[in-house]
């Protein structure tokens, strides 16, 4: 029954990864948006670079979601302690 | 059609073709399928070149992307587009068609495997070194890992390492995602909204291969632009 047990760790935290991991970005993404919108709105001139760096900083702000997905991703798909278990189990 | 099943994370696991220790899987020849696409397409079109405004549609296709490019970069690199069009606008070609012919049935975005992503992490990694000691000599380049005192060094080489690192899960993170969203709402809904996801990917593809080349050619530029020139620019 060790293996079931390993398997529902492995479900929760890539659950508890996603949802705690998603939080800080999606606060820093709207955070940025809101000042790069109404940036433009005071200075529709700049609109181009100040959307490249938009986008720059978005991409930066993203990678941390995307590096907790990956993990999550890991857990659920390619777990790595799941082949261990199964090796001590005999199976 | 679907070649990967579900619980297959990457490309690298579907295996075409095997001989003792070589082994085609699925990145490496959808990897060569997106290069010959993209050099018989390009040989095709610039064949016969015309100077005039009487040119054929895809010689305008490619003259609106290649310019498009460059002025993004000029706005960059403060006007040296020329230098750096060759790499960074192949990355962005090469991302953006492996990426969008994800609408493709049966084709899998080699950029969902993390090897490939990898490696064009790493070009760019050996290409914002090589740029920046061509621009300004090893000694300057040398010296900007020692700004402002010599105890930065280490967060340097430690900021160059983890925004490789960061190149490259990124654009894994992005499109694996969005092949894991498809594949789940297809056991799930089978009908309409996986084409509705479809045609996001399309706008997720263009838009991680835009990201992927800005960045780029942003570290090229900041390893290429010296330390006094960057405070003039910034009291100007």
């Amino acid at each position: 029954m060790e293996n079931i047990n390993v398997a529902i760790a492995s479900i929760i935290a890539a659950a508890l990864c996603m949802a705690v991991g998603s939080i800080g970005p999606a606060l820093g993404q709207g955070r940025s948006v809101h000042s790069a919108l109404s940036s433009i709105a005071q200075q529709p001139d700049e609109r181009n670079s100040i959307t490249r760096t938009l986008f720059v900083g978005l991409a930066m702000i993203e990678s941390i979601a995307i590096y907790c997905f990956v993990i999550s991703m890991i857990l659920v798909f390619a777990n790595p302690f799941w082949n261990f278990v199964v090796k001590k189990m005999g199976g | 059609m679907e070649i990967m099943n579900i619980s297959q994370i990457s490309p690298d696991q579907v295996i075409f073709w095997q001989w003792k220790f070589i082994t085609l899987n699925a990145t490496i020849v959808y990897t060569w399928l997106v290069m010959l696409l993209l050099v018989i397409g390009s040989w095709l079109v610039t064949r016969k070149l015309s100077p005039t405004i009487h040119c054929t549609r895809w010689q305008n296709f490619l003259e609106v992307v290649v310019s498009s490019i460059r002025s993004e970069i000029n706005e960059i690199s403060k006007g040296e587009a020329e230098h750096y069009l060759p790499f960074v606008g192949t990355l962005f070609l090469f991302i953006a068609l492996a990426n969008l012919l994800a609408v493709v049935p049966g084709y899998v975005p080699p950029t969902s495997s993390l090897t490939t992503t990898a490696a064009l992490a790493i070009c760019v990694f050996i290409a914002v070194p090589i740029f920046g000691i061509t621009k300004q000599g090893v000694k300057e380049y040398v010296k900007e890992y020692f700004r402002p005192t010599f105890i930065f060094f280490p967060f340097h080489v430690m900021g160059e390492l983890s925004r490789t690192l960061a190149l490259t899960v990124r654009l894994f993170g992005n499109i694996m995602s969005h092949e894991k969203v498809i594949a789940i709402l297809l056991s799930v809904t089978p009908f309409f909204f996986p084409i509705v996801m479809q045609a996001l990917g399309l706008l997720i593809g263009l838009i991680q291969a835009y990201i992927f080349s800005i960045l780029a050619m942003v570290y090229i530029a900041s390893a290429t632009q010296t330390h006094e020139e960057g405070h003039e620019k910034a009291e100007k």
